[in-house]
């Protein structure tokens, strides 16, 4: 995908409005080269790049939910791939179904031998299909459990991608009980004692989304978000009306900014200027580099002591008064 | 209301001079309900004192948290724990009214300080620590409290060695405190495992309605788990499914006894048979509720009378 034209977003139409100037003035100066053109490129250039710099830094709730949701945002898969080209895939809940939309591999993560998790959506219509647009069916979240109990079986430590917009709300999800499947992974990652590392790569959806994310650190890349219910559900239930969606996304606190001010998330990883879509190999490289940092933190405390960490972490999220 | 307060009430206003006026709807409900299920009128007094079931139909309504108390546990024997623990408004939440009007309005119609009442009381002359939910409060949804309450019942639980119950009947997860609500079902989760770990009993008991995020995390980690009859429970709403998926869902969808047939949950009780019931599943498991050092002492003896 990183050898395609990102394609611009909607709050990114003044920047694209540039680059089309800028284009067509270098078209005309290839044309006739020499004369006072060059200093208007240079002039548009300059606005350009200030531009793009204060357009990124000022992003509202709704911006980096779009690039959130990128349709060129890298998924799981493309880090996998990235960090180790001959990672080896795990299949199947082992109870009747392999969930595509759930990837699980084990993984060299810069010499450290890491149980992969993440949630998948697909880039084409077909892909997109076949991984159910990126919300896991309960076997799903059976097969990540079944990932965890082989870390914990064998003491490696477990990475997870988060990217989802949700468990989905499917006749066969509900008949297979998927608030359980959720239920369970909560209650299991909570209780190991090897180190685990959550990442909100793009969107952090709700319960499908914490079904992976009961970490010992919790990371969000600069443009991801996380929250309790998409941002579209909260607009049609407390507004009523389906185009408060930017209200909605303003009013939950859900950017990764947010997250961390609210003490939940513990470090923000900073995406390539634009996006992480804007350049593949360096957002992996960076997120990466973040991982291992955390992980050679956590390797430092004993197996009790990880699952203590983890449950005092969550034991302390909340906000009341007690009087 | 009763009949006798009613007219009671009618003759102090007669004497009053007041002119004679039909009730008002508020008068009126307080007076009749209308059984969702087979629409005969019941007098209320008659439905609270068949522990809110129809008479007709057997249609479970609703039952607010303080009315299950006096339900399920013995007279008196009932103490609350964490009563003073109230919502702050983490992410000043303003949608169309801020949050904190929203919690005083929640507080004012259902006379709740939250959506859930947490406690130690007797179940038949045994020892149990409750926490019930209460749909009338905020949708029962589940926010920073009802996730501390839960959590801080369970400890307690398994540091006195008690059974735990929870009754739960929740909308899910509350947005107006956002990511923090999300982190409530990972919270409660967590200290049911270690609860689990010490080998104590849990009964999670499903009642109308219980969907989302509380139905994701602690009601359905229950050692056993027991729903009402005709209780909807679920993760994603009917509605929402429908949307997705755009076809009809079967009319029992969700529904108590369609769980039951998908292996969801233990059983299905009604209300009348519910505290035998529970008093009945805690004394099976008498054992467990022992320190583990009494256990292991006994050994081989475990299972001799």
């Amino acid at each position: 995908m990183a050898d395609k034209k990102p394609v611009p977003l909607e709050f990114e139409q003044p920047l694209a409005l540039l680059a089309q100037q800028i284009e067509a003035l270098e078209l005309q100066i290839g044309e006739n080269p020499g004369g006072d053109l060059e200093n208007d490129l240079e002039r548009l250039n300059k606005q350009y790049d200030q531009l793009k710099r204060s357009l990124y830094s000022n992003l509202r709730g709704i911006d980096h939910l779009a690039l959130a949701r990128h349709p060129q945002r890298p998924y799981t898969r493309d880090y996998f791939d990235r960090w180790d080209s001959s990672w080896t895939e795990m299949h199947g809940d082992r109870k009747g179904a392999d969930d595509p939309a759930m990837v699980c591999g084990l993984l060299h993560l810069d010499g450290i031998n890491i149980v992969a998790v993440g949630t998948q959506k697909g880039r084409s219509l077909r892909d997109k299909q076949h991984c159910n647009f990126g919300m896991p069916q309960p076997e799903g979240y059976r097969k990540a459990l079944r990932m965890f109990h082989h870390a914990e079986k064998f003491r490696l430590p477990v990475v997870c991608l988060i990217d989802t917009p949700g468990a989905y709300p499917g006749l066969h999800a509900e008949e297979h009980n998927q608030a359980e499947a959720i239920a369970v992974n909560l209650l299991e990652l909570s209780g190991l004692t090897v180190p685990v590392v959550a990442v909100v790569t793009g969107e952090g959806g709700s319960g499908g989304a914490l079904a992976i994310g009961v970490a010992n650190r919790i990371l969000m890349l600069e443009h991801s978000v996380y929250s309790v219910i998409s941002p579209e559900g909260c607009a049609s239930i407390l507004w009523r009306s389906a185009d408060k969606v930017a209200e909605a996304c303003q009013a939950m606190k859900m950017t990764a900014k947010e997250i961390l001010a609210l003490g939940v998330a513990d470090e923000v990883i900073p995406e390539p200027l634009g996006g992480a879509h804007q350049n593949y190999e360096l957002a992996a490289t960076s997120l990466k580099s973040g991982l291992v940092r955390h992980l050679k933190e956590l390797a430092t405390l004993a197996p009790e002591d990880l699952r203590k960490n983890r449950q005092s972490k969550f034991r302390n999220f909340g906000a009341f008064v007690e009087a | 209301m009763d009949l006798k307060e009613w007219f009671a009430n009618r003759k102090k206003k007669t004497e009053q001079g007041e002119v004679k006026q039909p009730l008002t709807t508020e008068e009126y409900c307080a007076l009749w309900t209308q059984c969702f299920q087979c629409r005969e009128l019941l007098y209320t007094r008659d439905l609270r004192s068949n522990l809110d079931v129809c008479p007709k139909c057997q249609y479970h309504f609703r039952v607010g948290a303080e009315q299950r108390i006096e339900q399920l546990v013995d007279a008196g024997s009932f103490v609350e724990t964490e009563a003073k623990l109230s919502s702050a408004d983490p992410l000043g939440f303003v949608d169309s009214e801020p949050y904190p009007k929203r919690l005083l309005e929640a507080e004012r119609r259902s006379g709740l300080k939250e959506a859930i009442i947490t406690g130690v009381g007797n179940i038949e002359d045994q020892k149990a620590a409750l926490g019930i939910m209460d749909f009338g409060h905020f949708g029962g949804s589940m926010g920073s409290v009802v996730g501390e309450k839960v959590t801080r019942l369970v400890e307690k639980a398994e540091k006195e060695r008690l059974p735990l119950i929870l009754i739960s009947s929740s909308g899910g997860a509350r947005m107006q405190e956002g990511i923090l609500s999300l982190m409530q079902l990972a919270k409660t989760s967590s200290a049911l495992k270690s609860f689990s770990d010490a080998g104590l009993l849990y009964i999670s008991i499903l009642s109308e309605p219980t969907y989302g995020g509380v139905t994701a995390s602690f009601a359905m980690l229950g050692d056993m788990i027991i729903a009402e009859p005709g209780a909807r429970v679920g993760f994603a709403g009917r509605r929402v499914i429908e949307q997705t998926i755009r076809q009809k869902l079967p009319a029992d969808f969700q529904t108590a006894e369609y769980l039951m047939s998908h292996g969801q949950v233990d059983m299905v009780i009604e209300r009348h048979k519910l505290k035998e019931a529970l008093a009945g599943l805690i004394k099976f498991h008498g054992q467990a509720l022992k320190p583990s050092s009494v256990i292991q002492q006994k050994g081989a003896a475990l299972y001799s009378r």
